[in-house]
């Protein structure tokens, strides 16, 4: 478990998304609005890349026809539009038995990253800008 | 249901002593005299003045030989006959008569509701006044949803008729909205939905033309019942109706699976299509949906392949016991179909019949 810098903030903008490869697994990065999310990036039915899946709104219906979105953020696999919740990695469809797992993103300032638990493979640090960091 | 006792006992069990409820038994389709004392002085200048008379479905002729059992003839001309050849011999508590008729395949709305009102009345006149172990289907007109409410909001408290009968390929896929007065209504007042194969012809039964022989049109009667399924869920009838029981007769069995497995797998992926689904189809699908036992495509393993097909589609409460009577499918009527599980006979032969249809009092 470690805390790993991914990229500068401004490689990931809003509606974005990358596949990053850490520690020997793959992971899905997504900047959904400017809100961060990461997932594994296989999707558990056949394997997709789920960073290259949409993310939406959840779409709920009482009755036939009453269409109603319930904001809650949800990503489609790109392959067979299987649902996951963006926050959990909860399946919608078999939530017992299918979920991929999802991990901590957050941004955080260029300022202490040097020190601390960080690690950092690639990236020159700059006091003066935002990164973003994944818990693994 | 899922674990039972393999091992069959080499003896025949015998219907009789089952206390069976057989949930599709067809009388002889009245003919315009058995109508006229039921239809409107309108409807009785009408039905000789345009010659209507003999009201069979063209893909089910009911004179044709291979169609019947010759050891049935003439056993359901009357309630009588029905009593020796069929009710008595097997000791039935109960024998749901299904009328499956041009009456719903008239193009005419006011002639299609006058002709299953009259066959209504009918068949409650002189069959099921005349023996307590009869029931029956009622027959509403597809063609015309208000009258078909009306209908059974007529038969409300005549509980003798436990279930409306819609045909697996009738008006148009048996989800659609025009309908859902029907299936209000039905529920409204504790009747089962009877989806019984045959067409009335308003498209054609394949999906690439006209069959040529009565042996392609009976293949199609199994896939019209999967359409039905995939349509009463996809639509929301199911959902929207929890507690309405869906009665796949004379259909056949082993469909449910192939229709389950496709219905989950694209559910899984195109739930936005029809956000309303929110449980996966099995579930829906097991709660709802049965099937009458005659024919029987049964693996042909025996019993126990029987029950691994019912694990694969539910279980084995979504089977009701049924002969079809008097059309033939071989086989000694008397005895327990062979492919079925004895230890199922219980549940198959009554309970099941009696927690499918709110209204059956036995």
């Amino acid at each position: 478990m470690g805390k790993h810098v991914i990229c500068r903030l401004e490689e990931l903008p809003p509606g974005s998304s990358r596949r990053v490869d850490i520690e020997g697994r793959e992971i899905a990065v997504f900047n959904d609005e400017g809100r961060l999310a990461a997932l594994g990036n296989r999707c558990p039915h056949e394997g997709a890349e789920l960073c290259h899946g949409l993310i939406r709104q959840f779409f709920a219906a009482e009755g036939a026809g009453e269409y109603e979105g319930t904001g809650k953020r949800m990503l489609r696999c790109p392959w067979h539009g299987w649902e996951f919740d963006l926050s959990t990695g909860q399946s919608y469809v078999d939530p017992a038995r299918v979920r991929v797992r999802a991990f901590d993103v957050d941004v955080a300032p260029g300022e202490g990253l040097s020190e601390g638990p960080y690690k950092i493979d690639v990236y020159q640090i700059a006091t003066e800008e935002d990164y973003v960091v994944l818990t693994i | 249901m899922s674990t039972l006792t393999i091992d069959q006992p080499k003896q025949d069990l015998r219907i009789a002593g089952l206390g069976a409820v057989d949930c599709d038994v067809h009388p002889r389709l009245p003919m315009r005299a058995d109508l006229m004392p039921y239809l409107s002085d309108y409807w009785q200048d009408m039905f000789p003045y345009r010659a209507i008379d003999r009201m069979e479905l063209v893909g089910y002729p009911v004179g044709t030989q291979p169609f019947n059992r010759p050891d049935c003839e003439g056993g359901n001309k009357d309630v009588s006959a029905l009593a020796k050849a069929h009710l008595d011999p097997l000791d039935l508590s109960g024998a749901i008569l299904n009328v499956v008729s041009g009456a719903q395949g008239f193009y005419d709305p006011y002639l299609q509701a006058a002709a299953c009102e009259a066959t209504n009345r009918w068949i409650a006149a002189e069959w099921l006044d005349r023996d307590p172990r009869l029931r029956a289907s009622l027959l509403v007109p597809f063609r015309h949803p208000e009258a078909a409410v009306e209908e059974i909001r007529r038969y409300r408290d005549d509980k003798r008729f436990v279930q409306v009968l819609a045909m697996g390929m009738g008006e148009e896929p048996l989800g659609r909205r025009t309908f859902w007065p029907i299936y209000d209504a039905a529920v409204e007042n504790g009747f089962s939905l009877c989806v019984h194969g045959g067409s009335v012809f308003r498209h054609a039964p394949t999906q690439s033309g006209w069959p040529s022989s009565l042996t392609e049109e009976m293949v199609h009667w199994s896939q019209a019942a999967a359409n039905s399924v995939a349509s009463l869920l996809s639509e929301g009838v199911l959902t929207r109706h929890p507690e309405l029981k869906v009665v796949m007769a004379e259909s056949g069995v082993s469909w449910l699976f192939a229709t389950i497995w496709r219905l989950c797998k694209e559910w899984r992926g195109i739930r936005l299509e029809v956000p309303w689904l929110k449980e996966s189809p099995e579930i829906v699908i097991e709660r709802q949906i049965r099937m009458t036992t005659a024919p029987l495509d049964a693996p042909p393993g025996g019993p126990e392949e029987m029950a691994a097909l019912m694990a694969c589609t539910g279980s084995s409460d979504q089977l009701l016991f049924a002969t079809d009577f008097p059309h033939d499918h071989g086989g000694d009527l008397g005895v327990w179909p062979k492919e079925l599980p004895q230890d199922w006979a219980a549940d198959v032969a009554r309970n099941n019949v009696i927690a499918t249809y709110p209204r059956l009092e036995l």
